[in-house]
């Protein structure tokens, strides 16, 4: 690490004396500290919840028109982005490396396909569900009730992973998790016929799910949609939702964080002996951490299985484990807006960038390259870059930054032990 | 110092531990007594696979022992090196299945040493690239920085070859070389003995009896100590890794010549070959070579047999199951030894 972060130096651009940005500077520093520090976020915030409204006239400007994603696109990235939250808990609080998080995507979706469709014919049950004639046969469970489920369910998956594994250190354990995240898709591919029983549907996946919604009462009397899936707003009503649910978790990972859990989770990361030696319960709390991080992937698997009405083996596969990895890695490992930053900025790379800056390359150099087949080749890269040259990340934790800077201890932050 | 080290182990877990065991050896009695000729045909190709798995799964083993790394490039290095073969075979020494036997051979030679070759120099230029800056720093780093390597070599070998399956005429005749009974074994699949078995000669040569392959061995034992005594660490480990590249280019050409191979094989190869590789305790070459025959038979037995066997669609599922069994019941594996932290 003392190399790889050599080149990092504190940065004191706080007081600017005198340059271009004097007329805006000078004002916001005699703003009260507490609008300095809350400003910022709340225009973010407001941005991100009046998106919908603007995506039209941003995507009519000239040339950066094209970067801007459509709302179905913005789905997608807030969704993978509190996936990637998800494996930071795992990943960058607790230095557990994780490489089969796609199985709790998937355990999510699939709780969403078992508990909100016609999957089980055999019986008729409804419990809260929006937009679905009463006397449709298999279980429809309110979807935000599914949510929830999905989530319980996942973290359950999670500790059935972590008991046998959390006893293996770093790199066994990674490979452990891979070797799930590899059984968990082929079970769910083969499991049409358990004992003749069809379980997930096989390669067809499970389609419809239902959709969440408010319900016709609830409509009625403040207005709030019926059912999301079937409104003119339907893009609208899903991205305010995926956002709702991305604000929740920020504000999970942010309390987690400073808890006395995610102490013990940090204290783990940095020492596991030290920890162990202060009274941490080293099995308990890599549990914890997996399946709170596991929750938060069966959420999301959850609603996005929701989004897309459907629930499908070929979408899960080791890549998805990787890419959110890249992910938390590009962020920095353990810092929440770094996370986000690296969710927001490579799943639009992967959903819309990618193929857009493709696009403008081959229009001005005339060369026909399909820079999204090697998508996943420009992740690997980013991997291997941001390891040997700027091991936080973008934007680093800032325990690890003042560690770093201040040269608290010269030891590195995750899992150090030979 | 062990004694403080080592937990004892719930006497709960190792019983089920054994239940297992005992429960494949019940499968694999019935299988054989319904079907012998099936059972010893299945065996045979079993043995076959293993030992192909064994080139790549040492490559694995030889990088762990020297630098505790997962070197999750390294089965996308196999593929390549098995695209390459294609592209030698079919391209540059143009062989087909008409040509005579002596032509075929020396051609094969050909191509086995520039697949070599090329994978030994691509692996240790993969060690400079990128894990070379790494070696100071934790584990863990290199282990993220291994998986972002396999990604770049996986797409390298993609823009070169692009999506397509690659596979060769059937240049050494599948007719047999002995049949008793029902039981048949073909020349294609002797032949991958017949040039296996002296690589592995030549690596327990290399690594026992050789200068270097003392300079191996200690590196691995305590890279710092090694140093003292006047052992060029970085040039050991330059060294192991384009050892591991050769075995995989041997691996990578012998998987071509009974299999089809394109970018993305390797991923999964590369899994078995570390399963294996795991499963005889990782560190240990000849642990490497009995853990890919035990893999490949495993693989063999699932997809061939008939008795209440779960078929190829779970072949995968079954090599995993084995993997976390091993890591969960016996870390150290079939013939490794307790260490303190090895897992």
């Amino acid at each position: 690490m003392s190399e790889g972060t050599s080149t990092e130096r504190p940065t004191r651009a706080r007081h600017p004396s005198g340059g271009t940005f004097d007329f805006i500077s000078g004002p916001w520093q005699r703003l009260p500290a507490r609008v300095r520090q809350w400003a910022p976020l709340a225009i973010v915030l407001a941005v991100a919840v009046l998106y919908p409204y603007i995506v039209g006239d941003l995507k009519s400007f000239a040339t950066i028109g094209d970067f801007f994603p459509e709302l179905d696109a913005a789905v997608y990235i807030l969704v993978f982005t509190m996936m990637a939250l998800g494996l930071n808990i795992v990943v960058g609080y607790s230095g557990l490396l994780d490489l089969g998080y796609v199985a709790f995507y998937a355990a999510g979706a699939y709780t969403a396909g078992w508990l909100a469709s016609g999957q089980f014919q055999e019986v008729s049950f409804h419990f809260g569900s929006v937009g679905i004639q009463r006397d449709t046969q298999g279980i429809h469970v309110s979807v935000w009730l599914v949510l929830l489920i999905a989530g319980s369910f996942t973290a359950i998956v999670g500790i059935l992973i972590g008991l046998p594994t959390l006893r293996l250190r770093g790199d066994y354990l990674a490979i452990v998790t891979l070797g799930f995240g590899e059984i968990i898709p082929q079970v769910v591919r083969n499991g049409d016929s358990f004992g003749g029983f069809n379980v997930t549907n096989g390669t067809f996946g499970i389609n419809p799910i239902d959709s969440p919604g408010f319900g016709t009462t609830l409509n009625d009397a403040v207005g709030l949609p019926v059912n999301f899936q079937q409104s003119f707003d339907k893009f609208r009503l899903f991205y305010w939702g995926i956002l709702v649910l991305l604000l929740i978790t920020v504000f999970c990972s942010w309390r987690l964080r400073d808890s006395r859990l995610g102490r013990a989770w940090i204290a783990i990361r940095e020492d596991e002996t030290a920890a162990a030696a202060m009274g941490v319960p080293l099995m308990r709390t890599k549990t914890w951490a997996y399946a709170i991080g596991a929750f938060f992937g069966g959420v999301a698997g959850a609603y996005y299985a929701s989004f897309k009405s459907g629930a499908f083996p070929s979408d899960f596969y080791f890549n998805i484990s990787v890419f959110l990895l890249c992910m938390v890695i590009l962020g920095g490992m353990g810092s929440i807006w770094g996370v986000l930053a690296g969710g927001i900025i490579l799943s639009w790379l992967n959903i819309q960038g990618l193929a857009v800056i493709g696009d403008k390359f081959n229009d001005a150099a005339g060369t026909n390259f399909e820079i999204a087949k090697y998508q996943f080749g420009i992740y690997g890269t980013i991997i291997v870059l941001m390891m040997l040259f700027r091991p936080t990340g973008l934007i680093p934790e800032r325990r690890h930054k003042r560690e770093l800077e201040e040269g608290v201890h010269d030891e590195t932050f995750f899992d150090v032990s030979h | 110092m062990a004694a403080l080290i080592r937990r004892p182990r719930p006497r709960a877990i190792s019983l089920v531990g054994l239940g297992f065991v005992f429960l494949i050896g019940v499968w694999l009695l019935v299988n054989l007594l319904k079907d012998p000729e099936r059972f010893f045909t299945v065996f045979l190709i079993g043995l076959t696979t293993g030992l192909v798995y064994a080139l790549v799964a040492l490559g694995y083993t030889l990088v762990y022992g020297i630098l505790q790394l997962i070197n999750f490039a390294h089965g996308d290095v196999f593929a390549f090196t098995g695209l390459l073969a294609s592209t030698m075979i079919l391209t540059v020494f143009d062989l087909t299945d008409q040509d005579s036997a002596g032509v075929i051979i020396l051609g094969l030679l050909g191509t086995l040493v520039v697949v070599v070759a090329f994978g030994a120099t691509l692996n240790s230029l993969i060690e400079r690239v990128a894990y070379h800056r790494l070696l100071k720093a934790p584990r863990l780093a290199l282990l993220i920085t291994a998986v972002g390597m396999s990604f770049i070599v996986q797409n390298v070998a993609l823009a070169i070859y692009d999506v397509n399956f690659r596979r060769v005429p059937e240049l050494i005749p599948r007719s047999d070389v002995f049949s008793i009974g029902g039981v048949h074994y073909q020349w294609n699949k002797l032949s991958v003995v017949l040039i296996t078995i002296p690589v592995l000669l030549l690596l327990t040569w290399l690594v026992r009896s050789t200068r270097q392959g003392k300079g191996m061995r200690a590196t691995a034992q305590d890279p710092d100590a090694a140093a003292m005594v006047g052992i060029d660490v970085n040039r050991t480990i330059s060294f192991t890794f384009a050892l591991a590249g050769g075995l995989a280019g041997v691996g990578g050409l012998l998987f071509l010549l009974q299999f089809n191979i394109r970018y993305d094989s390797g991923f999964e190869l590369g899994l078995i070959a570390f399963t294996a590789a795991v499963l005889g305790g990782i560190g240990n070459l000849s642990g490497a070579v009995l853990g890919a025959v035990v893999i490949g038979l495993i693989q063999a037995f699932n997809e061939g047999l008939t008795w209440a066997t779960p078929g190829s669609d779970w072949t995968r599922s079954i090599i995993f199951g084995v993997l976390i069994a091993i890591l969960v019941f016996r870390p150290q594996g079939i013939l490794g030894e307790q260490v303190a932290d090895r897992a």
